[in-house]
């Protein structure tokens, strides 16, 4: 059954979205059933400590070293967790490499998976109604949102993120960053690049 | 045959408005409200599927007028009165004072890290073989429905229902989410990566060597 309901229990709460969340963590810590103190860590994880900065080491390695690459592509798990990167929404994940024939992008149309662990918490516009319903029928027109014009001759390859396998982006690595360190490349490396909305920042 | 939530595709959402670069700023309720879902995972009382098909099962109205947030929040305050974990009258402010049969189960801060660290993986051993090998071509099933519940919970977008692609990549055997979403078991069987051409899905496709590729389950696939 699919326990469509008339009457939804959340409409018991107050309708403003502040006092609604304010009312349940009021009656879930009343009962003991969360503690405070674990949310304000949570908020504090995604707020301060996992974010996009992650993906860019994964890319900056990926682009200086090309064994690191070679086994990104081929199975990203086993190197990810040696990062420290593996956790909640990055359990399966997929790296998928931009090239002159292909550009890669992300969505997820059915709700908003995205790969916690090492982008962090998704931007408003991923999740949002324009980005979810048009990303897959016209890339191209969502690219150029975002200020990107592919050139002529590449394929754009979206991958709809409808299970719970991941997709990161490993964007190409732009001209004049030779010789650059990690750390240098990393900077490069924007989350929107790693969503595949994006492209690498040009050295300055 | 499928509800609100399944909108790829569909005409009429505007532009896209980019955010800087970083980690994305939550407002404060907003923060509280992923907060407060996440720990309330700890109770056990539901799985991933579960709880997306909470959010799916608002009612169209609200699922268009909740912001993404407000869409997390009423879907678990449903899903905590549906497993029994709060009452009506709870939601109400009137329920029973006291501590909760569950309380042992609440997340600690000091258990945080190595709970979102842990993770949930949806991979498991099957006795369902798999069927198609990378580069066979497939067609998806149409309508796009669960078929095991009607109206129930299935990863299988409308706007590649009865699309012919071809498998691209093998993902082993994970938990079948239109099993899953309903306690009906976990049903694992073979998950793959599927590519369309994007002339397949659209009448009026962008550019003829584009592809949309989609992680279908093999219960959605036939051969084509």
């Amino acid at each position: 059954m699919p326990h469509d309901h008339h009457d939804h229990p959340h409409s018991l709460l107050p309708p403003d979205p502040a006092l609604r969340v304010k009312a349940l963590e009021t009656i879930l810590t009343r009962k003991g059933l969360i503690d405070p103190a674990a949310l304000d860590e949570i908020i504090d994880t995604y707020q301060n400590r996992i974010g996009p900065q992650n993906g860019a080491r994964v890319v900056a390695r990926a682009w200086a070293d090309p064994a690191f690459k070679a086994a990104l592509l081929a199975d990203p798990m086993p190197l990810l967790t040696k990062l420290g990167y593996y956790g909640r929404q990055g359990e399966h994940m997929v790296v998928v490499e931009n090239t002159p024939e292909t550009h890669n992008m992300v969505v997820c149309t059915l709700c908003s998976c995205y790969p916690w662990p090492l982008l962090g918490i998704p931007p408003g516009w991923y999740k949002s109604d324009a980005y979810r319903s048009r990303a897959v029928r016209e890339p191209r027109k969502v690219l150029a949102e975002f200020g990107v014009v592919l050139p002529e001759g590449t394929a754009v390859r979206v991958w709809d993120s409808t299970a719970e396998i991941r997709y990161l982006v490993l964007p190409m690595r732009p001209e004049g960053s030779e010789g650059l360190d990690e750390e240098a490349l990393a900077a490069l490396v924007t989350r929107d690049s790693m969503i595949g909305t994006g492209l690498a920042r040009v050295p300055a | 045959m499928t509800r609100v939530h399944d909108m790829g595709g569909r005409f009429g959402d505007g532009a896209i408005t980019p955010e800087a670069d970083g980690i994305p700023r939550l407002g404060d309720w907003q923060a509280r409200a992923l907060a407060l879902t996440l720990a309330t995972g700890s109770l056990g009382q539901w799985n991933i599927d579960v709880s997306r098909h909470a959010r799916e099962r608002l009612s169209p109205a609200d699922y268009g007028r909740f912001s993404y947030f407000e869409k997390w929040i009423a879907a678990l305050a449903d899903l905590l009165v549906e497993t029994g974990v709060l009452t009506e009258e709870d939601l109400r402010g009137g329920g029973a004072a006291g501590v909760h049969p569950l309380a042992g189960r609440a997340m600690k801060a000091e258990a945080v890290a190595g709970v979102l660290a842990r993770g949930g993986p949806a991979d498991r051993p099957s006795n369902v073989a798999a069927r198609f090998e990378v580069g066979q071509a497939v067609r998806t099933l149409r309508p796009a429905a669960n078929r095991l519940v009607d109206g129930g919970h299935t990863r299988l977008p409308a706007y590649a229902a009865g699309a012919r692609g071809r498998i691209v990549l093998k993902h082993g055997s994970h938990v079948l989410p239109d099993s899953s979403a309903h306690r009906l078991g976990e049903a694992p069987e073979p998950l793959y990566a599927v590519a369309f051409p994007a002339s397949e899905l659209w009448a009026d496709p962008e550019a003829p060597g584009d592809e949309v590729v989609l992680d279908l389950w093999q219960s959605y696939l036939e051969p084509a």
